[in-house]
Formats: C-alpha cells, sequence, structure tokens
C-alpha cells in the first residue's frame, strides 16, 4: 500500500466507504425483505400494501433506496471513468446519471408517502 | 514514477472475444455487468414498485404485467443480477477486510459465488414468480 497523508483531497476514499457502507445497509434491507416476502407469500395487495406502510419498513425502504440510488451513482461513475475517455461527454453522462438518481429518490419517496 | 517506466510501451491485449479470465476475473466483470444491468433497469424496476403499491386498479395492472412470460424472464435475468451482484459484493466486503486474500481462498470464494448465486436464483426465482 502507498504511503499517503490523508489532507485536503480525499483520494475517493469517501465514495469508497459510502459505496461498502451503502453496500452493507442494502443487504441487511434485502434479507428483511426477502423472509417478510416468504413468510408473507402469497401476497395480496392488502398485505403488500401494509408491509411498507408500516411506519419504520416505510422508512427503512426509504433508507434502502437512497442507499441505492448513492451506490449506483458511484458505480456508474466508476465505470465512466473506466471507459468514457472524453471529458465533456463524461461530465455529460454523469449529469444525466445524478439527475436520474434525484428523480428517482423523489418517485420512490411518492410511491412510499402515498400510501 | 521514473522516465523508464514511463516511457516503456505495453502491450495492449483487448480482443474480448479471445481473453480467458481467471475465475475471480470473471466473478469480477459479472460483478460489473450485473450492476450495469441493474441500473439500466432501474427506471423499469421503479415503474413496478410503484404501480404494485399504488392502489388495487395499478396493483392488478402490475400483476398482469409481471404475468407475461417475456416479463418473467427478464426479472429472473435481473433477479440473477442482484444476487449475483450481492454474494459477489460481500465477497469483497471479505477482501477488504483483508480476508481470504491469497490466490487459492480467492478462487475458492470467487467460485463459491456462482454456487450460492445461480442455485439461490433458481430457488427465489420459482417462489417469487412462479
Amino acid at each position: 500500500m502507498v504511503n499517503r497523508i490523508v489532507v485536503g483531497a480525499h483520494y475517493g476514499l469517501r465514495d469508497w466507504l459510502a459505496q461498502r457502507i451503502t453496500a452493507v445497509v442494502m443487504a441487511l434491507y434485502t434479507v428483511v425483505l426477502a423472509v417478510a416476502l416468504l413468510v408473507m407469500s402469497p401476497v395480496t395487495y392488502d398485505s403488500w400494501r401494509a408491509l411498507f406502510a408500516n411506519g419504520p419498513m416505510r422508512v427503512a425502504t426509504f433508507v434502502f433506496f437512497i442507499c441505492l440510488f448513492y451506490h449506483v451513482w458511484i458505480g456508474v461513475r466508476d465505470i465512466f471513468m473506466d471507459y468514457i475517455k472524453p471529458t465533456g461527454v463524461r461530465l455529460v453522462l454523469h449529469v444525466i446519471v445524478i439527475l436520474l438518481m434525484v428523480g428517482y429518490t423523489g418517485w420512490a419517496a411518492q410511491t412510499l408517502w402515498r400510501l | 514514477m521514473s522516465d523508464m517506466t514511463m516511457k516503456k510501451r505495453r502491450p495492449k491485449y483487448l480482443n474480448l472475444a479471445e481473453i480467458r479470465l481467471p475465475l475471480p476475473g470473471f466473478v469480477s466483470i459479472l460483478h460489473r455487468v450485473s450492476g450495469a444491468v441493474l441500473f439500466l433497469m432501474l427506471p423499469f424496476l421503479l415503474y413496478l414498485f410503484s404501480s404494485s403499491l399504488g392502489s388495487p386498479e395499478s396493483f392488478a395492472a402490475y400483476k398482469q404485467v409481471v404475468a407475461n412470460p417475456l416479463v418473467k424472464l427478464i426479472l429472473l435475468g435481473l433477479l440473477w443480477a442482484y444476487l449475483h451482484h450481492f454474494c459477489a459484493g460481500i465477497r469483497y466486503l471479505f477482501l477488504d477486510l483483508d480476508k481470504g486474500v491469497d490466490l487459492v481462498s480467492a478462487r475458492r470464494s470467487a467460485g463459491a459465488v456462482l454456487a450460492v448465486s445461480l442455485p439461490l436464483t433458481l430457488v427465489l426465482g420459482v417462489i417469487l414468480l412462479w
């Protein structure tokens, strides 16, 4: 490992860490949801709606979505950094992904809070 | 970096049809591919989630969409992408913690990712989709 003093610039450490923390949160949520689905099976509209209308589950689901979109942003940005070399094109793609993630967050919030 | 290494011309070998990846490399590129596929399919997945919760009518419409065999196949593919990304991701978390980084265990854990994610896709796919 290279010995660097981390001051000022983050050298990507923050994103690296965020990618992993969001991954752990999503993994835990996934297991909880999978168990809930297997217990609930077969799923009806009422049981499905009740699952997400429940306070803690609604918030946990929203936290999952926030983690998902942040995780997606870091991952997709890494892919663009590897394959898209022209700065202008990369910038445009980055902006598109960020706007998509902001929009998706609104969509997820609307879906959950109109229950 | 010294001048010597800067000037050294490294061979590029990027013929995708010819590249033979070792097992961990194969699992690694699948991690990237599955992530990219999930990203591209996010609008569809969010649409399904939103219509499944909107109202009894939109839930019925959601049921109809999901009953389509082609949609079932796509969802099975996405379930695989999610589970592969999930299992390979857990493997990376352990590698980050310096666990299993030697060649033998890294190969073994890469095999384990496939051995878990593929059957799990079939089992959960049958339970959730059919």
